[in-house]
């Protein structure tokens, strides 16, 4: 097969295709959003592939437990805050066991480039008790989710692909191999899958039992290498993942290398950990994330006679991305010589509202609208609108987790804020705002939902977003909001005095309201004009 | 032989299209390639970076070490500016001169030039000049790419190529544009033609 420039992204998806993928899932997000994008693609060019957006994480995670159940193979795919949304079905995936090869792929975000924390999936995986691989370059990413699929239905157990944002994003070559074809159908055993409690203590057990197992395979695994150096015993160093490649960035120009563990899998190879840690005087533990391989090296009291390095140690920082330049100090290497610009410091440029965009015009008439209400808040979410949190809108006050904005404005309504004001996008609304609001409209409590239709999830990209247009205002009307409280504008500058009016209308109302602000994003219109 | 390339620009400008030609063409030429992008809030018209590796040998990181990049091609003069510590100290810079203005303080234009020009080996371009020429102002990456294409160590008859295919499915019409972008900013760094 031919060798292609593929993003780290893409290299999983073709892997899966590759692997006898039967259906994909995953909800949008950066930097995981191009695993699905790239098999959308492959699947209109091959029919019996199956790829789809879902709504949320968990639903997508559930979609494939239910694919697997069925004895064929799935992936699932998103960022790793997303997978808390999943932790529920992903924690019990490990319980139920898979049938068909389940592998979820989930990219995390180092640096918090796209995200609000930079929480580490591996932890995940430690948690459920699942096998994970963490691939270091491109062509790891493709041939470990290869395995992966395999290694699902060998232990039959879920296994994650760890990605951090710099493979994710990072394009390189890869040389794909045959492909497989699909798995037949055939059903999971209901006594396994149906976890009421006597089933779900047998199956826990089983979980507990395959653990030895998993931790012999990465022992064997290929993808976990050490090398031993016998003239020099002083440094030993353990990377994993994409902090080899840094290692290894700085390590090429000298003649003798430290001795080296490789580490690309979860549970870590015991044994040769030990081994490399008798072998020298002192350990450098290099990983992208939290310090997790360094953090069960030391245990409570460190390993006796050994001096162990790392982020916790402070050789190496412990929030955001690794980089090349910054593991020299650690290595014992001095800085590189570099050119500097004296007296200079370019301002900083950061993402904005695209011009023309509706969320702008929607933000400006709230801010006219709020001008006499200084007890106001505004709840907000996860989406482009959250740049109108920078100048010049600075027109909401929070941003926490998709859905947050309209669970918060109820809290904060009911905590005594007023108005209490809620805006969220229509996908995020989709994807976990619905419920809150439910509630809110249950309870008629004193509050103003704006929710920004622009019929697209704008910030990864454009995806389909399924809470839009008509179906959005019926199901506002079906979880109980008043017909004479859902209120339609179109924000547009011509618009605005009429659109701070019927702001100001429904947020002195006493109970809930929603307004949705209907237009379409301008870069998807673009597009869409350019397709025609 | 190896060569690190800053490729900077904002959220829009065509960055991630240069660096496809550019990937595309080494992959051709049977060099080694890594390339890291910025995807996601950060192309909503902020600054935008990509880190370009071509090498005969295996690249291990997809970042270039600061201290390493031989060259930094830009498509905007701020946004040169903010990776020149990633030069190594005989690293060159091609620059656009056409500033991208969003935001309320961006800095005097002439004093951006003036500390693009510090750095030796500079090669400043009217972007948006020869864009226009070419047929389209949005074809100024192009000629960006143009003007470094000396300094490649990919071929250009290979870049031409890859626009071919990068703007296939936009037209015949697009293509040349394209390509005419790329000869004018070549021609327009030729030696005699820098500032």
């Amino acid at each position: 097969m031919k060798t292609e420039i593929l993003l780290g992204d893409e290299a999983v998806a073709l892997a899966a295709f590759h692997a006898g993928l039967t259906v994909a899932y995953s909800y949008p997000g950066t930097p995981a959003s191009e695993i699905l994008e790239y098999l959308i693609k492959l699947a209109e060019k091959h029919g019996h592939l199956k790829a789809s957006w879902s709504v949320n994480e968990k639903v997508a995670y559930e979609e494939a437990l239910g694919v697997s159940f069925a004895g064929k193979r799935a992936l699932v795919s998103m960022k790793h805050v997303g997978l808390n949304v999943a932790a529920d079905p992903f924690m019990n995936s490990a319980i139920t066991g898979t049938n068909g090869g389940l592998v979820l792929a989930v990219a995390d975000d180092p640096s918090m480039h796209s995200s609000q924390n930079e929480q580490d999936s591996r932890y995940y995986a430690q948690f459920a008790q699942i096998f994970c691989f963490e691939p270091s370059n491109h062509q790891e990413a493709y041939d470990m989710t290869r395995r992966a699929f395999d290694l699902s239905e060998e232990t039959g157990l879920p296994v994650m692909i760890r990605l951090v944002t710099r493979l994710s994003h990072s394009r390189s070559t890869v040389q794909p191999r045959q492909a497989r074809g699909e798995n037949e159908l055939n059903y999971g055993a209901s006594r396994d899958w149906t976890l009421l409690p006597v089933n779900a203590r047998r199956r826990f057990k089983i979980l507990l039992e395959k653990q030895p197992g998993l931790v012999r395979l990465a022992e064997e695994s290929e993808f976990n290498r050490l090398e031993l150096n016998d003239r020099d015993r002083s440094l030993g160093v353990i990377a994993s993942g994409i902090a080899y490649n840094y290692v290894m960035e700085n390590l090429r120009s000298r003649d003798t290398a430290p001795s080296f563990l490789k580490i690309g899998t979860y549970p870590l190879p015991e044994k040769l950990i030990r081994r490399l840690v008798d072998h020298v005087d002192t350990v450098l533990v290099v990983e992208e994330g939290y310090p997790l391989i360094e953090k069960m090296l030391r245990g409570l009291f460190g390993i006796p006679g050994k001096t162990l390095r790392g982020k916790l140690s402070g050789d190496l920082t412990l929030s955001g991305e690794l980089s090349p330049e910054l593991i020299r100090p650690a290595l014992g290497l001095p800085g590189l010589p570099r050119r500097e610009l004296k007296g200079f410091e370019p301002a900083s440029r950061p993402p904005q509202l695209c011009q023309g965009c509706p969320h702008a015009d929607t933000l400006i008439a709230l801010n006219k609208a709020l001008e006499s209400s200084p007890r106001a808040n505004v709840f907000s979410d996860i989406g482009c609108y959250t740049l109108g949190a920078y100048p010049p809108y600075e027109a909401v006050q929070t941003c926490v987790c998709m859905g947050a904005s309209v669970s918060m404005a109820k809290g904060g309504a009911e905590a005594g804020v007023s108005p209490s004001v809620a805006v969220i996008g229509d996908s995020t609304f989709g994807h976990s705002g619905l419920t809150p609001l439910l509630e809110a409209a249950a309870a008629n409590i004193s509050m103003t939902v704006i929710i920004l239709d622009n019929a697209t999830v704008a910030m990864t990209g454009g995806q389909p977003s399924y809470a839009s247009g008509e179906r959005l205002v019926r199901l506002i009307e079906g979880v109980g909001v008043p017909r004479e409280h859902i209120r339609v504008i179109e924000p547009l500058p011509k618009n605005l005095e009429k659109n701070v009016e019927v702001i100001k209308e429904e947020l002195a109302h006493d109970g809930i309201s929603v307004i949705v602000a209907v237009r379409e994003c301008v870069v998807e219109a673009r597009k869409r004009k350019r397709r025609a | 032989m190896k060569q690190d390339i800053i490729l900077a620009g904002v959220g829009g400008q065509g960055i991630l299209s240069i660096a496809f030609v550019i990937d595309s063409a080494a992959l051709k030429e049977g060099f080694q390639v890594k390339q890291a992008e910025v995807h996601g809030m950060s192309q909503r018209g902020g600054a935008v970076q990509s880190h370009l590796r071509l090498s005969e040998e295996r690249i291990f990181s997809d970042f270039i070490p600061r201290g390493e990049a031989d060259l930094i091609l830009s498509v905007e003069p701020l946004e040169t500016l903010r990776y020149v510590d990633y030069l190594r100290p005989e690293g060159m810079i091609v620059s656009s001169r056409t500033p991208l203005v969003n935001i309320p303080n961006y800095p005097d234009l002439e004093t951006v030039l003036g500390k693009i020009k510090e750095v030796p080996g500079h090669i400043i371009i009217d972007s948006e000049k020869l864009a226009r020429e070419a047929g389209s102002a949005r074809t100024q990456n192009m000629v960006m790419l143009g003007a470094a294409s000396h300094f490649l160590m990919v071929k250009k008859d290979d870049l031409v190529e890859f626009i071919g295919v990068l703007f296939e499915t936009k037209g015949e019409s697009m293509i040349a544009a394209n390509i005419r972008a790329l000869e004018l900013g070549r021609q327009a760094a030729e030696p005699q033609g820098g500032t």
